[in-house]
């Protein structure tokens, strides 16, 4: 068991030194989440989360199927309103409370990115992109397509689409699908994003460059990103939160989480021994 | 033992043959009407198809020939009628029942949708003339649409809400997720997404309305002469058929059964057309 346990160290050693995390102490939070409980009906799927997220880091939520870890994401852009469910409890999101303005308002600051890439079957890829200006009233046709060309550029989908902007979205990889997603998140300048298992449709390559794409999208936004893929969560974030049937287990530095995690149930998810 | 069990099978077998066989009858059975009306259509009608049965006016009592342009011009401006009225409450009422009729509302507004899709067609045709004739005092093809708009109402609005409802979840989510409001979202996103297949229920609600004869009969009623006005009488391919059929006249009695192929050719033709149009439905998520 020590031989595992040396070895696994020395593996996230080695993927930290090319994803190297600075352990911030600034106090910049972005989402604060306090006493958050969440239900479905009857069925309670958070108990009590609290934890506060930091400007221009990425902070990743593992844990076992049914944790509710899709759940807190979606209360944080009160996607969870969609799905039928309620929250009790606060988000702050700048120090607002996030339920004290328009839900439209609030998920043009906190974007999403869905398991599955869902770009709209009836656009163009130009289109998908334009969709969350035009349809905000934006009608000015210069702005229109600087930003979706700055918003494919960050996605680093622009080189790969720039000659067919007028094709189907649904006619490109699903990789490509999904940057397009996240493009189309991106496109309505939002301060947050959220990503709920973007790469878990997807193929090693194209989950890759998502990876490589949520480093690059950490210095201009606040990224929180649920996975399964525990390498993922290690290769990606500067935080880890375990959640385990709707609590909050241990909330830490990524490199904490994986290598010394204080909490017996945490060490024994992240070593695979259970969920 | 072993012919015991081999016996067994062949008697299962036997079974399975004689219920497929039954199957199969059923099938025939079930076809052979609509191809005796076919046949027997076209054979009783072909002598009075030409280009002027088409082109030309019904001629007077007692002249042989003649035509049924005014007929099938009254057809199609009584259906366009028929669409303009009940189409918008139907894709509207669709879209309500689609995305927000999850409630006590809406289960009533779903049952009553089910309910007037049995009311008999007769009835419908009551209530337009009671409605729209009796207060303009003047049979009209204004009245003969709305009843055939009433009669569009439940298919259309029942196929809009189906077809609104195989809209994958994760359309409506993305949509929401970039700060689309929900009403805009349904509009401009969810509907076209699912226009291939309400315009399969708008096909198939002006098919039914076009073989209607019994709401006409006392709204629009019918017209020997040529006629575009909708606050008159109008005539249409059912009436024709209707009126020319119970002529003691051998000549007209041919000229309806050419009016019914006509009829049956027209309703076949939207329906072909809506096998192809539905037959892309999903291209969309397989390229």
């Amino acid at each position: 068991m020590t031989i595992i346990r040396i070895k696994e160290t020395a593996m996230f050693e080695t993927l930290y030194k090319s994803s190297p995390v600075s352990v911030s102490h600034e106090t910049d939070i972005k989402l604060e989440a306090k006493n958050v409980d969440a239900f479905f009906g009857k069925t309670q799927a958070l108990r009590n989360i609290s934890f506060s997220i930091q400007k221009n880091h990425v902070v990743a939520i593992i844990g076992p199927s049914g944790c509710g870890k899709s759940t807190f994401l979606r209360c944080l852009n009160r996607m969870h309103e969609v799905a039928g469910g309620t929250m009790t409890g606060t988000i702050l999101l700048d120090g607002e409370d996030i339920h004290e303005n328009d839900p439209v308002h609030l998920r043009r600051r906190v974007g999403m990115v869905f398991q599955k890439p869902n770009p709209f079957p009836t656009m163009s890829i130009f289109d998908n992109v334009a969709a969350g200006l035009r349809l905000n009233g934006m009608a000015h046709k210069n702005h229109i397509a600087e930003t979706v060309e700055r918003s494919l550029q960050q996605a680093a989908l622009w080189n790969e689409v720039k000659d067919s902007l007028s094709k189907s979205g649904m006619s490109i990889s699903g990789g490509q699908q999904q940057r397009l997603c996240i493009a189309r998140a991106l496109a309505v300048n939002p301060e947050v994003i959220l990503m709920d298992e973007p790469a878990s449709a997807l193929d090693p390559i194209s989950t890759a460059k998502i990876e490589e794409l949520i480093y690059e999208l950490k210095k201009d936004y606040t990224i929180v990103i649920v996975t399964h893929n525990m390498q993922q969560a290690a290769r990606v974030s500067d935080e880890t939160a375990f959640f385990y049937l709707g609590e909050i287990i241990e909330f830490d530095n990524t490199k904490k989480i994986f290598t010394a995690p204080s909490i017996k149930q945490t060490e024994d998810y992240v070593t695979g021994r259970f969920g | 033992m072993k012919k015991l069990t081999f016996n067994k099978y062949t008697w299962r077998n036997t079974k399975n043959n004689i219920m497929t066989s039954l199957s199969i009858l059923s099938v025939v059975v079930a076809v052979i009407p609509l191809f005796l009306i076919f046949f027997y259509t076209l054979a009783q009608g072909i002598s009075a198809l030409n280009i002027d049965f088409f082109i030309h006016m019904p001629k007077p009592v007692g002249e042989t020939g003649g035509g049924m342009a005014n007929a099938l011009m009254g057809t199609a401006i009584l259906i366009g009628l028929g669409c303009l009225f009940g189409l918008p409450i139907s894709i509207f009422a669709g879209v309500y029942l689609a995305e927000f009729g999850n409630n006590t509302f809406g289960k009533l507004v779903r049952f009553f949708t089910d309910v007037l899709s049995g009311v008999p067609s007769i009835v419908v045709g009551v209530v337009a003339y009671i409605l729209v004739v009796i207060p303009m005092k003047q049979f009209s093809a204004l009245a003969g649409g709305i009843a055939l708009g009433i009669l569009m109402i439940p298919t259309a609005t029942r196929t809009t809400e189906e077809m609104i409802k195989l809209v994958p979840q994760a359309y409506r989510e993305a949509a929401l997720a970039i700060g689309i409001p929900q009403w805009k979202a349904t509009l401009k996103i969810i509907l076209p997404t699912a226009l291939k297949g309400i315009t399969t229920g708008v096909l198939l609600a002006i098919a039914r309305a076009a073989g209607e004869t019994a709401p006409l009969l006392f709204t629009a009623l019918g017209n020997r002469f040529w006629s575009t006005d909708i606050g008159h009488p109008m005539a249409s391919l059912t009436v024709f058929i209707y009126d020319y059929a119970k002529a003691p006249f051998e000549d007209w009695n041919r000229q309806a059964w050419g009016a019914a192929f006509v009829l049956i050719v027209l309703i076949f033709i939207v329906n072909i057309t809506f096998r192809f149009v539905t037959r892309g439905r999903y291209d969309n998520h397989q390229n």
